[in-house]
C-alpha cells in the first residue's frame, strides 16, 4: 500500500495535470506559454519515480525536489525543486507532519524559493501566494487553531495572493518584459502554489 | 586544464557551441554539454548540470557559462547540488556564445580558474564592429 505521503503528492500531481491547459493559459498570457506543460511533465515523472513504500518524508520529497529539477525543464524547475528539497532538510527522518513540522517546512520552501528566484513579496511570482499563506496559518495556528484550521487559513490567503498578482506588474522572470502591460493577468506560478496548498489541505483534512 | 560546461535551453544551441570550441580549443577533454532536456526537448535540468560539472572536471575547476533566465537558475542549483564534492566551480556572467569562446582559449592555454572566468567575462564589453 503506498504511504500517505506518496498518496499526497500523487494528489498534487493529478491536480496540476487536470489543470494543465489552464496554467499554461495563464502562462500564455505574459509569459511563454509552458507553465503547464512542464509542472504537468514534471509531476507525472514525480508519480512515475517517487518511492510509493518509503516512510521517510525526508526522503520523498527529496526525490521530488530532484525529480522536478530534472524533468520541469522551464523556471519552475529549479524554484519547485529548490522548494521540496528544501522542505525535505526540514522533514528528513519524519513520517508524519503535524502542524509544527508543515510551518517549518514551508518556511524552507519558501526561504528556497527566495533564494533561487532572487524574489520577494509584490513582484508577481508563487511567492504572493505562498508568504501570506505562510503567515496567515501561523497567525492561525498560533491562535489555537487546528492543523486542518490553519490549512484553511492560509488557503484562503494565497488565494486572495492570486487575485493581489492581477493588480500588479511583474519584475521577474519572462513576464517582467510586458512591464505594466501584465497588470490585470494572475500570475500562473501563484496559481500552481495555490493548487498545491488546497491539495494538501484537502489531504489533511480528509 | 580548466574545464567547461555550456549550459542552453537548447541542445543543439550547446552542441554548436561547443563545435565552435573544438575548433580551436584542440585536444581539451573537458567542455562538456549540457544544453535541453534529457529527451533533446527545450529546457535545463540542474542534474544534468551537476553531471556535466563532475565530467568536466581534472581537478583544476570548472567555469559554467549559461544562456537565458532559468539556465542560471539551474545552474546555480546545479553548483548546490554538488556541495559536498571537492570541485572547484564557478558560474561566469557572460554572453553564451563569445564567453564560451573566449573561456575555451583561455582554458587550453592553461590559465587558472580565476583568469579563464575573466577571459569569459571581458566579452560582455566587447564591441563587435569597429567604426
Amino acid at each position: 500500500m503506498s504511504t500517505r505521503i506518496y498518496s499526497c503528492l500523487k494528489c498534487i500531481g493529478e491536480k496540476i495535470i487536470e489543470n494543465k491547459d489552464f496554467l499554461t493559459e495563464l502562462d500564455r498570457e505574459i509569459g511563454d506559454a509552458d507553465h503547464g506543460v512542464n509542472m504537468a511533465r514534471g509531476f507525472r515523472a514525480v508519480i512515475e519515480k517517487v518511492p510509493s513504500e518509503e516512510h521517510d518524508i525526508g526522503a520523498v520529497l527529496k526525490k521530488t525536489g530532484m525529480t522536478l529539477l530534472s524533468t520541469v525543464g522551464g523556471a519552475s524547475g529549479p524554484l519547485y525543486g529548490t522548494a521540496y528539497m528544501e522542505a525535505a532538510k526540514v522533514l528528513a527522518g519524519k513520517e508524519s507532519v503535524n502542524a509544527e513540522d508543515f510551518k517549518l517546512s514551508l518556511e524552507a520552501a519558501i526561504a528556497g524559493i527566495q533564494k533561487r528566484g532572487k524574489a520577494s513579496k509584490g513582484e508577481k511570482t508563487m511567492l504572493d501566494s505562498l508568504i501570506p499563506a505562510l503567515d496567515a496559518f501561523k497567525e492561525k495556528v498560533d491562535a489555537g487553531g487546528s492543523f486542518g484550521d490553519g490549512l484553511d487559513a492560509a488557503c484562503a490567503a494565497a488565494n486572495e495572493g492570486i487575485k493581489f498578482t492581477k493588480t500588479i506588474a511583474a519584475t521577474k522572470g519572462r513576464a517582467s518584459y510586458l512591464g505594466d502591460r501584465s497588470i490585470g493577468h494572475q500570475d500562473p506560478g501563484a496559481t500552481s502554489a495555490t493548487m498545491t496548498l488546497e491539495v494538501i489541505r484537502d489531504f489533511i483534512k480528509e | 586544464m580548466v574545464g567547461l560546461v555550456i549550459v542552453s535551453h537548447s541542445w543543439k544551441i550547446a552542441e554548436g557551441i561547443k563545435d565552435l570550441t573544438d575548433q580551436i580549443a584542440v585536444g581539451h577533454k573537458g567542455i562538456i554539454c549540457a544544453g535541453g532536456m534529457e529527451d533533446k526537448e527545450i529546457g535545463t535540468d540542474a542534474v544534468r548540470i551537476s553531471e556535466a560539472i563532475k565530467a568536466a572536471d581534472d581537478g583544476d575547476g570548472v567555469v559554467v557559462l549559461a544562456d537565458l533566465g532559468s539556465g542560471i537558475m539551474s545552474a546555480e542549483t546545479a553548483i548546490e547540488l554538488m556541495e559536498d564534492e571537492d570541485i572547484i566551480v564557478k558560474l561566469a556572467d557572460a554572453p553564451i556564445v563569445e564567453g564560451t569562446v573566449a573561456a575555451a582559449v583561455s582554458a587550453v592555454s592553461g590559465d587558472k580558474i580565476e583568469d579563464v572566468i575573466m577571459a569569459a567575462e571581458e566579452t560582455r564589453s566587447m564591441k563587435k564592429i569597429n567604426s
